[in-house]
């Protein structure tokens, strides 16, 4: 594969160096770690999801996570997407909107309750709405309750994606690039902040 | 429509999981979608036959998974992995995630009650140095904003980690960050 390792670009990891030795111990977690993102971002069939959709999402959510490598590289990523410079500013700003920290939210009504946690029920501002569309902006509230408060889910939550013109597989692979950025975002984390205690 | 029981505590149980879309049919798979299942066996799982709606991404997803965790020529003991997963399920709230992991964690330790203790107490509870630490990093990788720094790496290392026992546990954890969401908001655990 020509493509150069996402993880190892965005953590910094130099071939030959400790890291690289250590990563290619779990080659195949490594080759697949990369195949996921390419069929995230570059996939066989993206008509239930566009590229557009999938670039917008992934700025979103690794936004979220607060500034980054991951980060700038998926906000330039977005921009360099066809239509995608017409979004940052929605993005940026829903963004901003929806810091908070996680993961909070409820449990089943049990023993667990007093576990359950508050916080921020994010909306899309009605101000990026026009720009976003329904699809996107149905995209990004769900974004938000899976990066921050995965516990809350419910049925409900799938009719929501639905009724804004998701079909079943667009739901399946828009949850799979947020849950597969959940993951990514940490083992670059992860990897960089081990590097660094290495040095 | 299935009657489903969902659990409403932490448990090292047999859980079910029940859809609340609509998985592809059996009799529907094709052999794009049987590369994407990986084994087989695994059409017989609505889970599954739920994620192979995109089987590109599913394939590269379980063989990542099992790379983690099951390869065990070198690196951290499969007790810890499973540990990794386990906590982190407990963090995020993961009932389901949490049983099997908790199970594997049991079976790979012979540490059934430590963790049962995960479950019951919580990612605070004590189960000495070495878990606590494996505890401590996977709840900071899963914090949002990432929690994880310097000092998790430090306690790691005190505990008696090396760096590659060290990027297991990052894997594991991370791993589960990306499970954990799938499974808690495509369908729900029944008892």
């Amino acid at each position: 594969m020509s493509t150069q390792d996402i993880i190892d670009t965005l953590a910094g990891i130099k071939p030959g160096s400790a890291l690289d030795a250590i990563r290619a111990r779990r080659l195949q977690a490594r080759e697949n770690a990369q195949k996921s993102y390419l069929s995230l971002f570059e996939p066989i069939d993206a008509s239930d999801v566009s590229l557009l959709e999938r670039a917008a999402v992934a700025a979103f959510v690794t936004g979220l996570h607060g500034e980054s490598p991951v980060a700038s590289f998926y906000r330039d990523k977005l921009a360099a997407s066809a239509g995608g410079a017409a979004l940052l500013e929605a993005i940026d700003a829903e963004i901003a909107r929806g810091q908070t920290s996680g993961p909070y939210g409820s449990f089943p009504s049990g023993p667990l309750s007093v576990e359950n946690t508050a916080g921020l029920i994010y909306r899309v501002s009605a101000a990026s709405k026009p720009a976003l569309g329904a699809r996107l902006a149905a995209a990004l509230e769900h974004a938000h309750l899976l990066v921050f408060r995965p516990r809350d889910a419910a049925s409900a939550d799938m009719k929501a994606l639905l009724d804004a013109g998701w079909s079943a597989t667009g739901i399946v692979t828009f949850s799979q690039l947020v849950a597969f950025l959940s993951f990514q975002v940490r083992v670059v984390s992860g990897l960089r902040t081990l590097a660094a205690a290495t040095a | 429509m299935s009657t489903v029981n969902p659990p409403v505590a932490f448990t090292q149980d047999e859980l079910g999981w029940v859809s609340w879309i609509d998985p592809l049919p059996e009799a529907e798979l094709t052999e794009r979608h049987y590369a994407g299942l990986v084994d087989r066996s695994r059409a017989k799982s609505e889970y599954f036959r739920l994620l192979v709606r995109d089987p590109e991404v599913l394939e590269a997803r379980t063989k990542t998974d099992k790379d983690i965790f099951y390869n065990v020529a070198d690196g951290l003991p499969r007790a810890e992995r499973e540990l990794a997963a386990a906590a982190t399920s407990r963090y995020n709230g993961c009932i389901y995630c949490a049983s099997v992991h908790a199970r594997f964690a049991s079976t790979y330790s012979k540490r059934r009650d430590d963790v049962q203790r995960l479950l019951d107490e919580g990612v605070k509870a004590d189960l000495g140095e070495r878990w606590n630490a494996v505890v401590k990093a996977s709840v900071a990788l899963a914090a949002t904003p990432i929690a994880f720094g310097p000092d998790n790496i430090a306690e790691l290392r005190r505990a008696g980690l090396d760096d590659a026992e060290i990027v297991d546990v990052i894997n594991g954890a991370s791993f589960f960050n990306w499970a954990n969401r799938l499974m808690l908001s495509l369908g729900e655990p029944s008892k």
